[in-house]
């Protein structure tokens, strides 16, 4: 567990960097997180993610997977993945201060 | 007369109505199962007979031998289930209405998802082993196959039985070695976990076992798209993996006529309560085996484990009791190993594989996450207790709820 400031506020985030809880997360908050997995700067696209992300949880209570982003987000699995190279899932709900996304057995 | 409407009779299906069947009071409630198909399948046994070690006859039997007498069984697609109204809508046009309803509608591969797999090349040199077709087609192009490449690939979980590609591939390395080829076919094991499993004492033991048996291991690999044309498998970013022949655990998705109707996630999964296994939507509606939405493994011995939890529900629901969340996510999984020797992992929700003696602490007779002759006997000895003790909903020797006794933390 850790402590963070991040856009000049205190969040609570767990070993790997995800947040604790969700409503801590402010939309300023994004671009340096982005930074620190790796992508730089978020363009629109990643916008675009990351609010069907939040708009999702906020209904739904889990974070929406790849193929749920594909239905209901209309976000093409390829455009994810040249978006969030490598597991866009994980790094797309980092972004945007979520969980981690439960892996399945 | 109230009605009792159990939809699939499959593994689940099969073993909840003869659990019920005697104890439900016969002057309130009747019985009715539907089901599409009158065969039933020991899908267990699909994984033996690539290798010639069992033939379709040795996994197949009646459906109509294993269900209870005194219930009333339709055998018709199911078009509709209409929750809100409290009915179904069968492919011949009937409707039949429930005061209760148990879905078993299971899971299934669908390769269309997958850009590039339902091809020329489907069941030439890429095959399932997930169906009877695709079992017993690999059986046919193996016997004859002289070497080259083999790539194992699961596209994305969750899968039902997620240790059976793991058990291909032992297998493969075993059959190859008594043919005397091993040394011209190359075995590649390709997953979009991180690891060989999905937990991490697990994955590491079994890691360790495809490396002693010269398995090349290729993790995080999200297979998008498949270039049959030219042998290719490509993940989602682009990187390509050669094969001859391609073996694949399709996505795995649950019935479609759960899609239809509206109950399902985005996989057809029907999001059902983790510990009671009441759906989440409807109140008088249960779900029980691969149709669930539930972060447990899809396997017959889970669906086991929840018979028992969901036949003490049914008569607290009908008794108008609270309902126990007592399903802990218990999963038992024979694991074949090859060269008769096979691993046994007992596990739950909260509780990964662990190493010790099962069932009897200590005793055994069955190593957990060992290898031992024991455990593949245990596995071969698992079709009969299908047959003659599961699907009859009798009780074994275990406990729905998984138990520390015998374990070790390590
Ligand atoms: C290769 C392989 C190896 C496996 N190995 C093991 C193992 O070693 N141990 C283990 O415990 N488990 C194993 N399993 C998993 C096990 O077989 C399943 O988890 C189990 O059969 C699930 O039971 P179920 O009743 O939920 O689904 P199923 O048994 O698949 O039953 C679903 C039923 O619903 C019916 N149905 C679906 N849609 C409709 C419709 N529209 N109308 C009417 N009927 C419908 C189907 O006809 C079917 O009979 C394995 C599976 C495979 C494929």
């Amino acid at each position: 567990m850790a402590e963070a400031t991040l856009a000049g506020v205190t969040v609570e985030r767990d070993d790997e960097g995800f947040f604790k809880n969700p409503d801590d997360w402010k939309e300023e908050m994004a671009p340096e997180l982005a930074k620190e997995i790796g992508i730089d700067p978020l363009t629109e696209e990643h916008w675009k993610v990351i609010r069907f992300m939040r708009e999702d949880y906020k209904v739904k209570g889990q974070v929406p997977s790849i193929r749920r982003m594909k239905n209901e987000g209309g976000i093409s699995t390829k455009d994810l993945y040249n978006l969030f190279p490598k597991g866009p899932a994980k790094k797309a709900a980092y972004i945007a201060g979520l969980g981690k996304p439960h892996g399945c057995i | 007369m109230k009605q009792l409407l159990i939809v699939g009779g499959g593994t689940a299906g099969t073993m909840m109505a003869n659990k019920l069947a005697p104890v439900l009071d016969d002057s309130e409630w009747h019985i009715t199962l539907i089901d599409e198909h009158e065969t039933h399948y020991y899908q267990p046994g699909f994984l033996f007979i690539p290798w010639g070690i069992y033939n379709k006859n040795d996994v197949i039997k009646p459906k109509r031998d294993f269900y209870p007498s005194g219930i009333d069984v339709i055998i018709s697609p199911i078009e509709i289930i209409e929750p809100d109204e409290n009915r179904v809508k069968l492919a011949d046009g009937r409707v039949i209405s429930y005061d209760l309803m148990i879905v078993a509608t299971g899971s299934r591969i669908n390769p269309g998802e997958t850009e590039g797999m339902l091809g020329d090349k489907w069941h030439k040199n890429i095959f399932d082993f997930y169906t009877i077709e695709g079992a017993t087609n690999l059986r046919n192009f193996i016997k004859y196959w002289e070497g080259g490449k083999l790539v194992v690939n699961v596209v994305e979980m969750p899968i039902k039985c997620p240790v059976a590609p793991l058990e291909f591939a032992f297998l493969a390395d075993w059959y190859f070695t008594e043919q005397g080829i091993r040394d011209k076919v190359e075995i590649e094991y390709v997953t979009p976990l991180p690891g060989a499993f999905t937990k991490p004492i697990a994955a590491k033991f079994l890691g360790e076992f495809l490396t002693k048996k010269n398995i090349k291991l290729t993790s995080d690999f999200s297979a998008g798209r498949v270039d049959a044309e030219n042998n290719k498998l490509y993940s989602w970013d682009e990187e390509a993996i050669d094969y001859d022949l391609l073996v694949t655990i399709p996505t795995n998705m649950g019935a479609e006529v759960i899609g239809r109707s509206g109950m399902g996630d985005d996989l057809n999964f029907i999001p059902t309560d983790h510990h009671t296994l009441q759906s989440k939507k409807w109140e008088n509606v249960f779900v029980l085996g691969d149709a669930t939405d539930l972060p447990s493994s899809k396997a017959g011995s889970v669906a086991h484990f929840e018979a028992d939890v969901l036949f003490e529900n049914i008569q607290r629901y009908i008794d108008g009791r609270p309902l126990k969340p007592a399903f802990d996510g218990h999963a038992n999984c024979y694991i074949e190993s090859g060269f008769g020797k096979g691993i046994l992992i007992d596990f739950n929700y909260d509780v990964e594989p662990l190493p010790g003696k099962f069932p009897l602490p200590g005793v055994g007779p069955f190593s957990l996450l060992q290898e031992t002759r024991m455990n593949h006997w245990g596995k071969m000895t698992f079709r009969w207790v299908y047959w003659n003790l599961l699907l009859k909903g009798a009780e074994l020797p275990i406990e729905a709820q998984m138990t520390m006794a015998g374990k070790k933390r390590v």
